[in-house]
């Protein structure tokens, strides 16, 4: 498996493997050499571990190419073989996965070169320089576990890595397990993570459900067979529902769709380059691939599509209308992934694979790109208002940092704190405006494209979806436009904003890559061209239709983006807030309907409520009740202890005393009586005895003859 | 010929000699002799027989009897010198210490 094996295309699938291989070896390297080598080392194994991944799926794209889209399955190892069970670690090279495997490794390696400059101050500000090698191990481990997920030729080796992606979001979120998310110790962001795990656990369950379904209706997990069986007509109608609608929990887990999107946006605890490749470009995605790697079963259930797709519109517009009241700037981008990914999840439950794809691949640009343009704006701000030693090594930091003069913590999220940041930082702004016209959908930005489709699509299967999903998109551009509004326009609302500096090259750099991204990545699926949909036609198959291009519909969209953003300028841009207290001016003309979508619409609460605390009731109750006073109390001291005292003593007293005893006394006493009495003959006479051996003779003779 | 009956007649009487012997004397070298006659009236048997019935065995039996009687006397007198050097007697009811 050289690279030069690469030149003809059966050698480049050979080399597929090596899309794991390589973050592995990555973070085997830091594991070891890290601790001793120094930043630089590390975070340049860290992005060649992840650079090297993808160019081998630049190379898997181009054999793919020249192989026509026919897929290729790479057998690595067997993994199970139990009756008819068989299970291998296969790779699947087909134009769905390698359109993830570019994605996952290309934005995967933009950040991890972004996060060499960015953890460079985050672990000096959070005073612990020594996790900076902790933070590019997760991530190659991400990077590895997600290649898992998107290559994996069965469900079992899909659920592996969806766990493994599952795990390292854990470990990313509650990266400074420490403190909370204002930057003061705590456990706030153990607490995140811990929200985060249980969430997706929830989805776990639904996803494993449906594992073991379709195990138990088509005896097979490898996608093909899987297909194949039910396209034969043998599984009943029920099971497929039943698969479709456990796969479906296990989606709303991973990609955050209502009911258990509440974890994404604390899951932003974590380290800003995490937010962009784990909770906005990638891993949240695995959802929507899930659904798509799937959509045999999810196009052959009935009634199916209406339900996933009302769940991404629900969520698409819920989580758009949350985003609008935030002021933390990585809350509205959370949010904001929430409702793009419902936008996904509609697009594939109506059966627009190829538009939600698409979408997801857009959104990895943009997405991520906004993520890390925001965390440059944190960056920039958490520096102005607190300079830490800027040579290269940094490490003589002054005491009293994360807090302001009066004592109390500085947000650097906070919107309101920020302000006129457009002269101050400006690659970052010209970068970040970039991302919000791809996200507001204005034309010729990626976004524009994508969402589009899905709107196009969504006139064609449901008048209602469409109608739900452009209030989101409008509130989307609303959103985006206040965001940006409120961090680059008006005035410095603080000290940080005031001396802002621009961050630092390593930072900038995957920006502006980024930004040529979301400008140009629309035009790879140009309306009526369809190169992107062709491409994932290869996999999909007849499950694949070309979205007729509806002027109205996007003329619609762009007068409605465009309206949002004009609006918002009239709220927020035309008499920007002075001071960082003062009320939104959203709060002051509708303080309802504000507080609701500030408070995330009380969800947290009323899960809370009617969830998290009747079960921690019942936990209480059993461990009291049932657990400690039943079982412990009563059980063990009633039944067993006490049943065992009664044994005991009765074993002791009537059973080993009278009984036991009583034998062996007994016997002695028998043997004692029977010796005293036969003592009698013992006379010591020779003579008795000779009389006695004669008696006995005379008388066994005696028998002998007369009997 | 003497019949064989005479031969059977004279050993039941003395063995009868014999076991009343053994029964009703106190003197342990009398009772050692009259064991010895109760064995010879056997032997007398198993002689008297042997020609009777012409077989050969009966014979022979009788040598291994009187070499089990000469290694039983040598042990037997043993027995009794031991027992007088410790008791001075060879009385046999003074000789009772087994008594239960």
């Amino acid at each position: 498996m050289l690279l030069s094996e690469a030149t003809n295309p059966g050698g480049a699938f050979n080399l597929v493997p090596w899309i794991v291989f390589f973050p592995v070896i990555g973070l085997l390297v830091n594991l070891v050499a890290g601790k001793r080598m120094g930043e630089k080392f590390i975070g340049t194994v860290a992005s060649l571990a992840s650079g090297l991944a993808f160019a081998v799926s630049v190379a898997l794209f181009f054999a793919l190419q020249a192989n026509h889209g026919h897929k290729e399955i790479f057998h690595l190892l067997d993994w199970i073989n139990i009756g008819a069970l068989n299970i291998g670690w296969d790779f699947r090279i087909d134009t769905l996965s390698v359109t993830m495997m570019l994605v996952v490794s290309g934005i995967g390696t933009l950040i991890h070169i972004y996060a060499a400059g960015y953890m460079h101050y985050d672990v000096r500000y959070k005073e612990d320089p020594a996790s900076y090698v902790r933070f590019f191990i997760y991530l190659n481990l991400f990077i590895a576990m997600m290649m898992i997920l998107v290559s994996g030729d069965n469900y079992l080796m899909l659920f592996v890595g969806w766990e493994g992606v599952g795990l390292c979001s854990f470990l990313l979120i509650g990266f400074w397990f420490n403190r909370s998310p204002d930057g003061t110790f705590g456990t706030g962001n153990s607490y995140a993570a811990k929200k985060a795990f249980i969430a997706n656990r929830v989805g776990d369950f639904g996803f494993l459900m449906a594992i073991f379904t379709t195990f138990w209706v088509t005896h097979s997990l490898q996608f093909d067979e899987v297909f194949h069986h039910l396209d034969s007509g043998e599984v009943p109608a029920w099971a497929i529902w039943a698969i479709a609608m456990f796969m479906l929990l296990g989606v709303t887990g991973k990609s955050a769709q209502i009911p258990l999107y509440v974890w994404l946006p604390d899951a932003m605890a974590g380290p800003t380059p995490v937010s962009a490749l784990i909770h906005a470009a990638t891993m949240v995605t695995a959802g929507v691939y899930l659904i798509t790697r799937s959509a045999p079963i999810f196009s052959a259930g009935e009634g199916v599509h209406n339900v996933v797709a009302w769940v991404g519109a629900g969520t698409a517009l819920f989580a758009a209308t949350i985003a609008v009241g935030q002021y933390d700037i990585k809350k509205v981008l959370a949010y904001s992934t929430v409702s793009q990914l419902g936008f996904m999840v509609a697009a594939v439950g109506m059966g627009a694979y190829a538009a939600g794809m698409f979408h997801l691949v857009t959104h990895a640009f943009f997405k991520a790109l906004l993520f890390l343009g925001s965390g440059s704006v944190i960056l920039a701000v958490e520096r102005g208002h607190h300079p830490i030693g800027e040579d290269a090594h940094g490490d003589h930091h002054d005491e009293h940092h994360g807090h302001d003069d009066h004592g109390h913590a500085f947000d650097p999220q906070d919107m309101r704190n920020m302000g006129g940041l457009r002269k101050r930082i400006p690659w970052t702004f010209w970068t970040y405006i970039m991302g919000t016209l791809a996200l507001a959908g204005v034309p010729i930005w990626a976004g524009f494209f994508s969402k589009d489709e899905i709107l196009a699509d969504a006139l064609h299967f449901n008048i209602g979806i469409y109608i739900v999903l452009s209030i989101a998109a409008f509130f989307t551009a609303f959103y985006m436009g206040r965001q940006v509004w409120l961090v680059f326009f008006g005035e410095p609302r603080s000290h940080g904003a005031e001396a802002a500096k621009e961050s630092p090259r390593t930072v900038l750099i995957p920006l502006v890559i980024l930004a040529i991204l979301s400008t140009l990545g629309g035009f790879m699926n140009f309306p009526e061209v369809h190169q992107f949909g062709h491409w994932l036609e290869y996999t999909l198959g007849h499950f694949y239709h070309p979205t007729e291009f509806n002027a109205n519909v996007a003329l619609g969209s762009t007068a409605f983006g465009l309206a949002a953003l004009f609006i918002s300028w009239l709220v927020y841009g035309q008499n920007p807030r002075q001071t960082a207290k003062e009320k939104d001016p959203l709060e002051k003309a509708f303080p309802g309907i504000f507080a609701g979508m500030n408070a995330k619409w009380w969800i947290d609460e009323i899960y809370e409520d009617l969830i998290i605390r009747p079960y921690q009731k019942l936990a209480a109750w059993l461990a009291d009740v049932l657990d400690w006073r039943f079982w412990h109390d009563w059980f063990h001291e009633r039944v067993i202890r006490d049943g065992f005292f009664g044994l005991t003593r009765f074993l002791a007293h009537p059973v080993d005393l009278g009984v036991i005893d009583g034998i062996a006394n007994g016997l002695a006493r028998v043997t004692q009586g029977g010796a005293t009495a036969l003592s009698i003959f013992q006379t010591g006479f020779v003579r008795n005895y000779a009389l006695w051996v004669f008696v006995g003779v005379v008388s066994i003779l005696g028998y002998l003859i007369f009997r | 010929m003497v019949p064989v009956e005479y031969y059977v007649g004279l050993s039941a009487i003395l063995f009868t000699i014999g076991t009343l012997g053994v029964l009703t004397r106190r003197n342990a070298i009398i009772i050692f002799m009259s064991i010895e006659l109760m064995l010879n009236s056997a032997n007398l048997l198993f002689v008297a027989f042997a020609r009777t019935f012409e077989a050969l065995s009966g014979q022979i039996f009788v040598f291994f009897v009187m070499t089990v009687a000469a290694a039983e006397v040598a042990v037997g007198l043993a027995l009794i010198v031991a027992v007088f050097r410790t008791k001075d007697t060879i009385n046999i009811d003074e000789v009772s210490s087994l008594r239960g």
